[in-house]
């Protein structure tokens, strides 16, 4: 039946499916195995784990990934991309329904959604014109800046942000008759987005724009030199990690159900880098990597905590730790351990095979 | 000759016009009141000792930084307030003097973002494939500087005379009307030396350069016209010849050139 359907088929749709034949071929097996993994765990998880362990990872992951994005590729260490994804998240809670009618002005939600995107990557790229004519340390301060003073605006201003309480009751939209806050729905809608901003990433790496990105972060002077404006280089990469950041905060509202001054206080925002940091900043797996051990840590750690006859308020003491040991053995998070030791497990694999070759002979 | 005023005055005579450039880093004078020009497609030393300020006007005449005071003029338009990537924008290129390569991406790569760097679509989305025009020109200026034989190698595995070599490919990008380089020579070998005054007498007529460079025997075979530095000011100018039999030149370069 395959061959007379290719028999059938027009020369132009066998050499397209060819392509994506060949493109298909070169995806590496083992991320054939990890989507695979990743589309079966509901089969085998119950509900708290999707939803609490695995769709909350995603989504941090997400909006990791828009710092891993700036970081590792553009050099710049914002501390602005959790605030982007509150100010998604805010616009989302304001522009369409919450628990609080008197703001909400009920758009539907694809107007709501849009709007949100839009005007949180438009605040990414404000943050971002001021922060490019800074470097290292100062561009850290300067983000942390802005975060901190959203978060200080939005806990006084009660008339667009509803103050310290901010806004409960904002869902996502039942669509397709699905309810998308169910734990198994949540856990693919936030694997969907996951995984589009991984593969948008990885491929904006290699295009020229992202080509550029790194040129700009490892010799800005000599793109200068080659006809490129490093500051508008800059300030793109902080439209795209804006688009990133945006997505994920809204997911995250929707998947707490609440958008308040706490989402993006100073703590959230710095647990982004530090996400970022334990999984790797280098290479856009890191941040989903990172956003797991973070979560698991930070629910689990409490009934470990408690287990030892421990107060559970200290389970940030075991993220820390954590952070710690892995920054002390790897600067390049768990990606960085990963490379370390993954040549040497296969090299001595092989030599394991060769002996048993001998042997056998 | 009341032509030849008019064209002096709107400035299109000359490919690059220094009037005045004076730069200071703090109390120290790297260039005082420079004032020099040249013609479309001339091929220029510029000579002088450490520290006479010659990469210092590299510098100025790139937008690296800006002078303190004076004007730098480009094919007629004052470019002195432009920012680097404007004036290369306009047909200006640099090497440098130590070179300033992508050491992580291949060679082809390097070339092809200096070809980008100078068209359209520096902010492409769309990742470039085989029969992308600027990956042919990429192709080409790799012949050119005879690096064909390591296109696919990785920048920190190169020789460091073939890495000189990609730094000239870099500043060839696209349509350039005047390039500046910053010691091309320094570092390499005779062969190399020999494959480099090729590589110069083989580009463009109408493709002017400025060439900084220590060893008066490559810069008087590739020059047209040489400018002696001493100190942050011009010393002399003159064809080749004059230059090298000067008396004055010969204590400076032989004489230890101090003050």
């Amino acid at each position: 039946m395959a061959q007379s359907e290719t028999v059938s088929a027009t020369d132009a749709t066998k050499a397209r499916k060819s392509e994506l034949g060949r493109k298909l071929a070169t995806v590496p097996a083992n991320v054939w195995f990890v989507a695979i993994i990743l589309l079966l765990v509901p089969t085998f998880t119950g509900d708290f784990v999707q939803y609490q362990v695995f769709g909350w990872s995603f989504v941090l992951g997400l909006i990791s990934l828009s710092l891993m994005f700036l970081a590792g590729y553009g050099g710049m260490v914002s501390l602005v991309q959790m605030t982007v994804a509150a100010v998604a998240g805010y616009c989302v809670a304001i522009f369409g329904t919450s628990g609080v009618a008197e703001i909400s002005m009920g758009w539907p939600w694809y107007l709501s959604v849009i709007a949100a995107i839009l005007i949180a990557t438009l605040f990414c790229v404000a943050t971002g014109a001021l922060a490019v004519r800074t470097e290292g340390i100062y561009t850290i301060m300067i983000t942390l800046a802005i975060a901190s003073a959203f978060f200080y605006f939005t806990r006084q201003n009660y008339t667009i942000f509803n103050g310290f309480t901010g806004f409960n009751g904002v869902l996502p939209p039942h669509l397709f008759g699905i309810d998308w806050r169910s734990p198994t729905a949540f856990y693919y809608l936030s694997l969907f987005w996951a995984a589009a901003g991984y593969f948008a990433v990885v491929y904006v790496s290699r295009t020229p724009f992202g080509l550029a990105l790194q040129g700009v972060r490892d010799n800005p002077r000599r793109m200068a030199a080659l006809g490129y404006s490093v500051n508008a280089h800059r300030i793109a990469a902080y439209a795209f990690a804006g688009v990133l950041a945006a997505v994920g905060g809204i997911l995250l509202t929707w998947s707490n159900g609440q958008i308040s001054p706490g989402t993006a206080a100073v703590g959230p925002v710095i647990d982004i880098l530090v996400i970022a940091v334990i999984g790797g900043i280098n290479t856009p797996i890191g941040p989903f990597i990172g956003a797991l051990i973070y979560v698991v840590l930070r629910t689990y750690a409490l009934d470990f905590l408690v287990a030892l006859n421990l107060s559970g308020e200290r389970f940030k003491l075991l993220v820390g730790l954590g952070f710690l040991i892995i920054v002390y053995w790897s600067p390049d998070g768990v990606c960085g351990l990963w490379n370390k030791f993954a040549p040497k497990l296969r090299l001595k694999r092989k030599e394991n095979a060769s002996t048993e070759g001998k042997t056998d002979v | 000759m009341s032509e030849q005023s008019l064209k002096q005055d709107i400035g299109t005579e000359y490919a690059l016009e220094l009037r005045g450039v004076t730069k200071q880093f703090g109390a120290l004078n790297a260039l005082t009141d420079i004032t020099m020009s040249i013609r479309p497609g001339e091929r220029r030393a510029v000579l002088g000792s450490n520290g006479a300020g010659k990469t210092t006007l590299f510098n100025c005449i790139t937008g690296d930084f800006p002078p303190t005071s004076g004007s730098v003029m480009f094919f007629g338009e004052d470019v002195t307030a432009f920012p680097a990537h404007e004036r290369i924008r306009r047909g200006l290129r640099r090497t440098y003097q130590i070179s300033l390569l992508f050491d992580g991406l291949t060679v082809r790569d390097n070339v092809y973002l200096a070809c980008r760097g100078v068209s359209r679509g520096r902010f492409s989305m769309r990742r470039a494939n085989g029969d992308d025009a600027l990956m042919h020109a990429a192709e080409n200026l790799i012949d050119i500087v005879h690096l064909d034989d390591v296109r696919e190698a990785t920048v920190s595995d190169l020789s460091y005379g073939q890495q000189r070599q990609l730094e000239i490919a870099l500043a060839l990008a696209g349509a350039p009307r005047l390039v500046l380089l910053d010691e091309p020579a320094a570092g390499l070998s005779p062969s190399e030396r020999k494959d480099l005054v090729s590589i110069l007498g083989r580009l463009p007529t109408h493709m002017g350069y400025v060439i900084i460079e220590h060893d008066m025997d490559v810069a008087l075979r590739v020059a047209d016209r040489v400018t002696m530095m001493h100190n942050g000011k011009i010393f002399k100018d003159g064809a080749p010849e004059e230059i090298e039999n000067d008396p004055e030149v010969q204590a400076l370069y032989l004489g230890g050139g101090h003050d």
